[in-house]
């Protein structure tokens, strides 16, 4: 049980994160120069997607400089959900593990539907990977543990920079520059990039100054969002309702954040006093009916959102690339927002790299849109289905909906079909230009266009060893230890499924092959595969996988 | 693929039919809704194959080929 006095510490901390600046304004001699300078690459929003964007090229030793029209974390929890591929994709921009380390762990979940518990669930029963199925984590950490490798990397002398209060206020674009007027406390003064990454989220101003679309669907409801310090101890799991005593007609879920602050969204309906629902008075009082009336709370923040499921029609225009929520928008159910965001950047960096250094054609960048609108979609359309689950748009959707819940009670055949978010798993990029075609009799999980799965290797694991470049991986096979084409080193990491006593490397790359041989991009996305090293075939695989076949 | 049996397939088709009515004896309009709900979702789990389903759905809104 915590004690109250913790639970105001707890407070007090996370209030001073909000209020100190994390990357104060400073005058840059950019802004006096005779000529805007030219950098190669700016990100436009220091939020979780456009942190990880500079991070990654600054990794890859790629010049960028980050404009965020604030200085602060963002305020309130906002993203808390934090999946396994977003964690491994941190750990090669080397903060997964202050994250882990900080962030809740939780695999299971309870589905309530009126007053009974329907069923429970275990997102991993099959482990054999570093990373849990999920960590819950306050975006505010989230930003601030990205901005403490940030400046891990400058002390390393590594190109990057963060400017706050450094708002885009115009955009011209060229064939093959941007211009930016970037407003500050001291005026206003023009920069120019190579490349452009916008990730000035859901609102984007970049993409209304660009004067580009963003269409879709708009859902008529209201959520209120709250975190709540409370001295209470229920489990580390996620708890949905469907139609509660305490929320009648409507859902609600509970989820548990570090520093003893729960999340709790509730379903409001559409024909509300937005103003009013989010005053404490009204605020109290539905809280003490979900939390019962004897548990001590203390508001920390309260928001109302409404939600829309939508994308741009195209990622990149030119010069500038959008990435994250300013690329597409999605309902929070199944935590898709910024861990598809994250894996936006994944995608992007290493082909950017590529092209920066001329060892890739500028096309290659059309295949980040083609594979993240392909994301984009799956998860527009399972977040669009958990919505509509959750709140069904007619009477007999909602008969419907009843029929799934009340039968899931009783058998396991009905739990899949409840939809309470479906929780986010990366995207296989299927039909992508880039993958060559599968030649192995091996298991789908890790067919050309997947993200690689982990496993572990005796006090190791596999993903670490893959990370950044494009890797040969062979698993009982032969292979040269690098071979080059264009310019690019493949490095080879040959494996053996003795090195795996849990045989989950045997299951997930080989199935009931006797030996494999994966071609693995620097985003761990499988890019070709055999049960033979082919000289010929992996040096195709590789120039296909770079945009240039 | 396997086609949806529209076929005379019950080998007892009265007493299917009875037992069907004889359930919703007794309940209210809402409590009808929900029981039928119930049994096309259990009816189509032991089904459990989309493209016979999706003829399902087709036969039952009447398409007629």
């Amino acid at each position: 049980m915590r004690c109250a006095r913790c639970a105001r510490n707890g407070r007090e901390r996370v209030n001073k994160i909000f209020e100190v600046p994390l990357y104060a304004y400073e005058a840059s001699p950019d802004q006096s120069a005779p000529a805007p300078v030219r950098h190669k690459v700016i990100v436009v929003g220091a939020g979780p997607v456009g942190l990880a964007a500079a991070i990654d090229l600054a990794q890859q030793g790629v010049e960028v400089l980050v404009l965020d029209d604030n200085d602060k974390v963002s305020f309130g929890s906002r993203a808390i959900c934090f999946a396994k591929r977003p964690l491994e994709i941190l750990d090669r921009l080397g903060c997964g593990q202050p994250m882990v380390d900080k962030g809740v762990l939780w695999n299971k979940g309870k589905v309530f539907f009126d007053e009974r518990q329907v069923y429970e669930f275990d997102l991993q029963p099959d482990s054999g990977d570093q990373r849990p199925a999920f960590i819950n984590l306050q975006q505010y950490y989230f930003e601030q543990f990205l901005v403490d490798r940030v400046r891990e990397l400058q002390a390393q002398g590594a190109p990057i920079e963060i400017r706050g209060r450094n708002k885009v206020e115009a955009v011209g674009t060229h064939p093959d520059h941007v211009k930016l007027e970037v407003e500050t406390p001291e005026g206003s003064y023009t920069i120019e990039a190579d490349w452009v990454i916008a990730c000035d989220g859901a609102g984007s101003p970049m993409r209304a100054m660009m004067g580009k679309d963003f269409v879709g669907r708009v859902f008529e409801d209201n959520f209120l969002i709250a975190d709540v310090i409370m001295e209470a101890d229920f489990p580390s799991e996620r708890w949905f309702w469907f139609d509660p005593p305490f929320n009648k007609g409507q859902s609600a879920l509970l989820h548990k954040q570090p520093d003893g602050v729960w999340r709790i969204d509730l379903q409001l309906g559409w024909d509300i006093d937005k103003e009013r629902e989010k005053r404490p008075e009204n605020v109290i009082p539905r809280l003490k009916a979900m939390l019962g009336e004897d548990v001590n709370f203390e508001l920390e923040w309260v928001s109302i959102y409404t939600f829309q499921c939508r994308r741009m029609e195209q990622f990149r225009h030119g010069r500038v690339i959008f990435a994250g929520d300013s690329a597409h928008q999605v309902s929070p159910f199944g935590a898709r927002g910024a861990n598809s965001g994250v894996q936006d950047t994944d995608n992007l960096c290493w082909k950017l790299k590529l092209v920066i250094d001329g060892k890739a054609p500028e096309s290659l960048l059309d295949s980040y849109d083609q594979e993240r609108i392909h994301g984009a979609d799956e998860n527009i359309l399972n977040s669009t289905r958990s919505t509509d689950f959750i709140t069904p748009k007619s009477q007999m959707s909602r008969i419907l909906r009843d029929a799934v819940l009340d039968l899931s009670e009783h058998y396991d055949f009905a739990r899949p079909m409840v939809n309470s978010g479906r929780l986010s798993v990366p995207c296989v990029y299927d039909g992508s230009p880039l993958n060559s075609a599968d030649a192995l009799n091996g298991p789908s999980q890790t067919r050309p266009g997947a993200s690689c799965p982990d496993a572990p290797l005796g006090e190791d694991f596999l993903l670490p060893k893959l990370a950044g470049q494009f890797t040969l991986l062979t698993i009982d096979a032969d292979a040269p230890d690098e071979i080059e084409v264009d310019g690019i080193t493949v490095k080879r990491l040959a494996l053996s499924v003795k090195d795996d006593p849990t045989l989950t490397l045997k299951r997930r790359y080989l199935g009931d092959a006797t030996g494999a041989v994966y071609l693995i991009r620097p985003d761990q996305h499988v890019a070709a595969r055999r049960d033979t090293y082919e000289e010929n075939a992996f040096r195709h695989a590789v120039r296909r996988a770079t945009g240039k076949e | 693929m396997a086609d949806l049996i529209l076929s005379p397939n019950l080998t007892q088709a009265d007493d299917f039919y009875a037992d069907l009515v004889a359930a919703h004896e007794g309940l209210e309009k809402a409590e009808s809704d929900a029981f039928n709900a119930r049994l096309v979702l259990v009816l189509a789990n032991h089904i459990g194959d989309n493209a016979v389903l999706k003829q399902a759905l087709d036969a039952a809104a009447l398409k007629q080929e």
